[in-house]
């Protein structure tokens, strides 16, 4: 889906710097972040939390029918990163092929291009992840 | 609460229509429904519809009042319920928590989806709207994709191979063969589905349900008057619905649908039964890997076992549980939001000893399964013979 300016410079502070939140209450750290604890609800404090961007492959796949927007990227992998914090999330693994992907695979955070909306339209920019040496 | 009962049901084939549009079909299957009740429109006084993308699909939102005025039904109310891909038994549950509430006796419940009005990618950006939106589908994934990691995961945790995954797809257009109205009427080996081309390792094009257009429709009515308009009425005897988190990432475990398991729980409890009652289950097999989790989440086999199952042939049409008769998503197709409802046309005609080729020995008791998105929304209803 083609996304309007303001909601991408919205997301600026969690896409470019992996900056999420976290509930002091009972200490559990939140990617993309959230607003409200799911656990401790209205007693829960919210504060951001800045990620490292290191991890580990929870799940993969390699992606040959892409979506509108990535359909010269194919094929891509795909993963499941848990975050040494305790969050996981969804991105792209690059400059690997799945044969050099596993389950437990460390990971490190990359800054890239997500997509391009046309020739002259806007870059998103985001983050990717590699395999950590 | 009374009880209720579904004294109608129809759908279209399910297809490529190309002659045909999203009103041409929900109408079809509205007034096939409604003839096959025995009842005058004036007797309706309600109506849902589950629908999940028509607005992108086709331009159209403003579902409910569309068909009050083009099914003749004016001026009562018809609401449009969406809930992804399991907007049809979302809407079927809104017919029956209206009938079982005296809020209202007659209600007519449809679901539709027009699908190829778009080329693939574009739908497959839309279904991709059924996840999370900003945190799965803009960095990548798609709908494959993320079943794909959940295939992994299962694989990774108990062995699951692709050979299990692909069974689920042979069993299921073996039925659809049977069904006229599935939109693949065809057998396939084993082999092909893993000769298959890769969509999203290890989910091949065969592990998934295609874009389809169809429209399903059901009446209910209560249990009480229900043999005034049908002399077999089925019994609606559980009705459960359970959220989880909307992106895969976020949920503690890829190998099962937590939302599933919740919801199969409460309706076995609403039903005083176990999973042993149960002769067969159309379940939500959008890709090869769901069948195989829904089998295990819904209790019919231990959890890590459901691939074996399937590749044992202890879901087929003659088996222990019978598992998507009418073809499941795979091959009688999954317009999206028509296919909750069409799981409750396939047990209805099941219940009634009417299911032509596919007919299920002795079939009393059946399970539908309905999941939106990779498992944020599941449903499950128990139908049983009401006569």
């Amino acid at each position: 889906m083609r996304e309007s300016i303001p909601l991408t410079w919205r997301r600026i502070p969690e896409r470019y710097r992996l900056l999420g939140t976290q509930c002091i209450t009972c200490n559990t750290n939140f990617f993309p972040k959230r607003n409200i604890c799911p656990k401790c609800r209205r007693k829960g404090k919210i504060q951001e939390k800045q990620y490292a961007g290191k991890g580990k492959v929870y799940s993969f796949t390699e992606i040959y029918a892409a979506p509108a927007g990535f359909e010269d990227q194919v094929p891509y992998v795909l993963a499941i990163i848990e975050l040494d914090e305790g969050p996981k999330l969804t991105a792209q693994i690059v400059d690997a092929h799945i044969k050099d992907v596993a389950i437990g695979s460390r990971v490190e955070k990359v800054f890239r291009v997500i997509q391009r909306d046309d020739p002259e339209g806007l870059i998103h920019y985001g983050f990717k992840f590699k395999l950590a040496k | 609460m009374r009880r209720v009962a579904i004294i109608g049901v129809g759908q279209t084939k399910f297809g490529e229509h190309w002659s045909e549009g999203f009103r041409d079909m929900v109408t079809e299957a509205g007034a096939k429904a409604i003839e096959d009740a025995n009842i005058h429109g004036e007797e309706i006084q309600a109506g849902y519809v589950g629908t999940m993308a028509s607005g992108r699909l086709v331009g159209q939102e403003h579902i409910g009042a569309l068909l009050a005025d083009y099914m003749g039904l004016n001026p009562i109310p018809i609401t449009r319920v969406e809930g992804a891909c399991a907007s049809g038994a979302l809407a079927f549950r809104q017919g029956f928590m209206a009938v079982a509430s005296g809020m209202h006796d007659v209600v007519v419940v449809g679901g539709v989806e027009k699908m190829t009005d778009l080329d693939v990618s574009e739908v497959s950006d839309i279904l991709g709207g059924a996840g999370d939106q900003e945190w799965e589908l803009f960095l990548g994934a798609t709908f494959p994709g993320l079943y794909a990691m959940m295939a992994r995961r299962h694989m990774y945790e108990y062995g699951t191979t692709p050979e299990m995954l692909a069974s689920v797809a042979v069993k299921n257009h073996k039925n659809g063969a049977k069904n006229k109205y599935a939109q693949y009427q065809n057998e396939i080996t084993l082999e092909q589905v893993l000769k298959s081309k890769m969509i999203a390792d290890p989910l091949k094009v065969f592990d998934c349900s295609p874009i389809t257009d169809g429209a399903a429709a059901v009446v209910l009515a209560p249990l009480d008057v229900a043999n005034k308009y049908s002399e077999q009425p089925i019994e609606i005897i559980a009705s459960a619905q359970a959220s989880d988190n909307i992106a895969l990432h976020s949920r503690a475990s890829l190998s099962e649908l937590r939302a599933t398991k919740v919801a199969a729980k409460q309706a076995f409890e609403q039903a005083k039964l176990t999973t042993k009652d149960i002769d067969l289950a159309e379940v939500h097999d959008c890709f090869t890997i769901a069948e195989i989790m829904a089998i295990e989440d819904l209790g019919f086999y231990k959890k890590g076992e459901g691939g074996k199952a399937s590749l044992d042939g202890k879901t087929a049409l003659d088996a222990e549980i019978a598992v998507n008769t009418s073809g499941g998503l795979k091959a009688c197709g999954h317009p999206v939001g028509a296919t909750g409802i069409k799981q409750i046309c396939e047990l209805t005609w099941q219940l009634r000893g009417k299911a032509d080729g596919r007919q299920r020995k002795d079939a009393e008791i059946g399970l539908a399964h309905n999941v939106g998105g990779s498992g944020a929304t599941a449903v499950v209803h128990i139908l049983k013979q009401g006569w």
